[in-house]
């Protein structure tokens, strides 16, 4: 059975076989020394070439953080050892941040065959597809495609570094508006330290005619990455936005804290689609990404909408809660997530809906699947606010286990206080039903395959809500995920 | 966790005047004083961050009054008046207690089955079986009011099943009498229903009082093998801080089938743990909230699936009218091992009016695979379109919205047997809501 299997698989073959995004990119970075106090806040943001305002608002974030007293929020149900936050290099880059390159022919060519390794479109073939690329490795960005053809249109799509120097009016009036940096342990340790991340802003009426990504990387060792997310959606306009991650397999585990913030305007709509695919860990859970991330997004205006949809396969910790502020009138937030673990992972994970506006509605869609020690919980919050008239909220989560060693759990809070709004909640938990099984196997199909066809099957609603590309990808990804489940 | 050091004093003078009166075996002399003990540790759970099962009650109200005074006396009270604020029926077996106090004049017991005694009795009659059992399901070491009630309860309600079922009911009724000063009252009920034996029980909780009182009551539940209880549970103190709490434990084979009717309190409290602790038993609850006004009801129930072939269903239905707050929280566990679990939670909330407030938080946590476990939560107002129908029909807007009202109730009160408890309590859901009750 086990020769059968694939190489890329997890299970089979040597370790550093199993995940087949952990190698290094063997380029130089500069780093700064390990731990974190205002001086190396300073340094971060003297090394950007930031303003003054900037420099103030991470040092006022880093005193707000230092007051929490290096205590996480402890209501997740994931367990880890203490993390040591003075053991992090809290910056590292490619050197010379100045001269960085202009076009793609300019990038390093072992940085150029490390993405083209990783299957990221900074290449001619991508181009034909039609995807704009900003690629994140540890704290810096080192490129982003299709700059040009965004600018004709007027859409700003650039490492947020340098919108801080660009368009410091647009970053001032959004950063921290809807994730301040008093929101929460981790949302205060990224606004102090945050080093890149992406910008985007759409202008009114424009819909981006391609989809926009980032790619985030880890690279060095006991680097913490922290980068920050923001994405403005002018009136009438329109974004679909795709995200990617990896990270080389480390022996201890590393710190990954980002923050997104999405702003929607009236008519405007944005579409955020993750495929988190961090390290995992090996079988034993050594190593791994600690991934505690704070996304948020605000239906602003009227008529607006954000969509998250994320697929979690990644990490040895996720703690993630893709929220939606639903503040205009008619505007839509939806949610639609599969997160799987397997061997010592653990999620938690699921979104907030807060409605504030009238005839607002939400959907939520998760799926958990839980395969090995993997320990998955959903966790979700429906607020409707007293002013919230009509609004109407769906929430659907369903958890799939695989083995009996692992546990899947499901938390929502459901807190009404407008009597019009309407709020359901449903959700199930079961283990792959034998007679499917059966069904399938008694047609020749291998166990192995039937079962992979089963949990596609089960994970398809939320599949069918990302970008082709990435679906095809994600398909893929879950199957090497789940290999060595069966028997 | 602050806290207010005179308030905590009172308490444990008041356990001192009790142990200086109570005549107690040495064992109870010692849990009591274990117990008393882990309440001035623990103090109660007024922490507003962290503090998850207290998520949507502040108990700083509750905490801030020493509730230490005894019950005062009511020798007024009589079997007719009882009537009127209780159900009643000619063939159910009575046992009142009024303020902690065992009523013989107003109690009789007429079959067989049961044997009911006091805690005086019990520990002549039975004193192993209470040793035994006492306080075994209702932990005292990490729970305030487990705590306090162990420490502070005046006389105890121990209740035997044995043999099969008889035609009657037994109605265990908890009288809060009326009294001006701020009084804990700490009712406590132990139930053993013996191997196979099948048994109608029926728990109230009234509250005659008009000023602020505490009622922190305890029942346990056991059932052995094979038993099987008919459970009510009533709680009609709207002027009580009430905290109750029931815990089960259930044996191979052994079914459970509750139904909960509440009003809502001041801070009120309903706070169940079911163990399904040997295989193929069975737990089915049921529950009814009824709110108004500034009342406050916390629903807490956990379901905890230990043994394999375990099946439970939890329906709740919550009608909130006025500016009152509902919860409903509670987590179904499924322990590794506890294969071909069959579980179901829901519950679902109707409110009339603008100011009412619910939360609603039904949690699962399964470690087991080969499980079948669903939840659903759901709220809303009266559905316009079911409205419209009925007032298609010539209803008038009153009549359909109280049709209505009492459909959704009756998912809950179907589940009730004694025709006399179920008329009394639909007749009391409506006079708890004031949108309804001019509507007649």
């Amino acid at each position: 059975m086990a020769s059968r299997r694939k190489v890329i698989s997890r299970e089979t073959g040597i370790e550093e076989k199993e995940y087949r995004w952990g190698f290094v990119i063997p380029i130089e970075e500069e780093t700064v020394p390990k731990g974190l106090n205002e001086e190396i806040v300073r340094l971060i943001s003297q090394k950007k070439g930031e303003p003054g305002w900037m420099t103030e608002w991470r040092l006022r974030a880093y005193r707000y953080w230092r007051s929490l007293g290096y205590v996480e929020p402890k209501w997740a149900k994931i367990y880890h050892p203490p993390i040591d936050y003075q053991d992090i290099i809290y910056y590292a880059a490619p050197p010379k941040e100045s001269d960085r390159p202009k076009s793609l022919e300019e990038i390093d060519p072992e940085l150029r065959r490390a993405f083209d390794k990783l299957g990221i479109p900074l290449e001619e073939q991508k181009r034909l597809a039609g995807v704009a690329v900003d690629a994140v490795l540890d704290s810096a960005s080192v490129a982003t495609t299709f700059q040009k053809k965004l600018e004709d249109l007027g859409i700003i799509f650039c490492p947020i570094s340098e919108a801080i120097q660009k368009y410091p009016e647009l970053v001032r009036r959004y950063l921290g508006s809807v994730v301040p940096y008093t929101d929460n342990f981790f949302a205060a340790l990224n606004s102090a330290v945050f080093s890149d991340g992406t910008f985007v802003y759409v202008p009114p009426g424009v819909r981006c005619p391609m989809d926009l990504m980032t790619y985030f990387r880890i690279n060095q060792a006991e680097v913490g990455q922290f980068e920050r997310t923001l994405i403005v959606a002018d009136r009438g306009s329109y974004v679909s936005y795709l995200e990617g991650c990896t990270a080389p397999i480390r022996k201890r585990h590393q710190l990954h804290a980002a923050v997104v913030e999405l702003i929607a305007l009236e008519d405007a709509e944005i579409k955020y689609s993750t495929l988190q695919n961090w390290y995992p860990g090996d079988r034993e859970g050594r190593g791994g990404i600690y991934n505690f991330v704070t996304k948020r997004g605000i239906c602003l205006g009227r008529n607006s909408k954000i969509s998250w949809t994320q697929v979690e396969t990644g990490s040895a910790i996720t703690w993630k809660y893709p929220s939606v502020i639903l503040k205009g009138d008619n505007s839509v937030g939806e949610f639609y997530s599969v997160a799987l673990v397997n061997h010592r992972q653990q999620a938690d994970t699921g979104t907030k809906m807060v409605h504030i506006g009238k005839h607002t509605r939400s959907t939520i869609i998760a799926k958990g699947i839980s395969a090995g020690y993997g320990q998955n919980t959903y966790r979700g919050l429906v607020k409707i606010m007293p002013s919230a008239d009509y609004a109407r909220n769906f929430t659907r989560c369903d958890s799939l286990l695989i083995g009996n060693r692992c546990g899947a759990h499901t938390t929502p809070y459901l807190e009404v206080r407008n009597p019009t709004a309407r709020i359901e909640h449903e959700a199930t938990t079961s283990k792959i039903s034998e007679e499917q099984l059966f069904y399938l196997i008694s047609r020749g199909i291998r166990e192995e395959d039937a079962q992979y066809m089963i949990v596609n099957g089960f994970c398809r609603g939320v599949f069918q809500e990302l970008p082709f590309e990435f679906a095809m990808e994600v398909s893929q990804l879950l199957r090497v995920s789940l290999e060595g489940t069966v028997g | 966790m602050v806290q207010a050091p005179p308030v905590y004093d009172a308490y444990l003078q008041r356990f001192q005047e009790l142990a200086k009166t109570l005549p107690l075996p040495l064992w109870l002399q010692e849990m009591r004083e274990e117990a008393i003990g882990r309440f001035l540790d623990l103090g109660f759970p007024v922490a507003r961050r962290g503090n998850e099962p207290w998520k949507y009650t502040d108990l700083r109200p509750l905490a801030a009054i020493p509730f230490c005074q005894p019950p005062p006396p009511y020798p007024k009270i009589q079997a007719k008046g009882l009537r009127q604020i209780l159900p009643w029926s000619p063939r159910w077996d009575v046992v009142t207690m009024v303020g902690g106090e065992y009523k013989a004049s107003l109690s009789h017991i007429r079959g067989a089955q049961a044997q009911v005694w006091t805690l005086t009795q019990s520990l002549q009659e039975a004193p192993s079986l209470v040793e035994e059992h006492l306080a075994r399901l209702a932990i005292y070491h990490n729970d305030a009011f487990a705590a306090l009630n162990t420490a502070l309860f005046q006389d105890a309600l121990v209740v035997v099943f044995q043999g099969s079922r008889e035609a009657r009911e037994l109605h265990v009724a908890f009288i809060s009498p009326p009294g001006e000063g701020p009084y804990g009252h700490y009712p406590r009920l132990l139930v053993v229903v013996e191997k196979g034996a099948r048994a109608s029980l029926i728990e109230s909780y009234v509250g005659l009082g008009s000023g602020p009182y505490l009622t922190a009551a305890v029942t346990e539940v056991f059932l052995e093998e094979g038993a099987s209880l008919e459970h009510y549970r009533l709680v009609m103190e709207p002027e009580a801080y009430h905290i109750g709490q029931l815990r089960v434990w259930q044996d191979q084979g052994s079914s459970f089938h509750s139904v909960y009717f509440g009003r809502g309190s001041r801070i009120g409290r309903n706070d169940v743990r079911v163990e399904l602790d040997g295989p193929k038993a069975e737990a089915y609850l049921y529950g009814l909230y009824v709110t108004q006004g500034q009342e406050h009801l916390d629903n807490y129930i956990n379901i905890d699936h230990i043994k394999p072939h375990g099946t439970s269903r939890l329906l709740y239905r919550g009608i909130l009218d006025g500016a009152s707050h509902a919860i409903f929280g509670g987590t179904v566990y499924v322990q590794p091992g506890a294969i071909k679990t069959d579980a179901e939670q829901e519950d679902k909330n109707l409110l009339l009016s603008r100011e009412a407030e619910v939360d609603s938080k039904p949690a699962l946590e399964i470690y087991a695979d080969d499980v079948r476990c669903g939840h659903g939560a759901a709220a809303g107002a009266v559905a316009d379109e079911a409205l419209f129908y009925l007032r298609s029909r010539g209803l008038n807007r009153e009549l359909a919205t109280r049709l209505l009202v009492k459909g959704f109730a009756t998912t809950v009160l179907d589940q009730i047997g004694p025709a006399r408890l179920r008329s009394f309590l639909e007749m009391v859901t409506f006079a708890s809501l004031p949108s309804l009750r001019s509507l007649g």
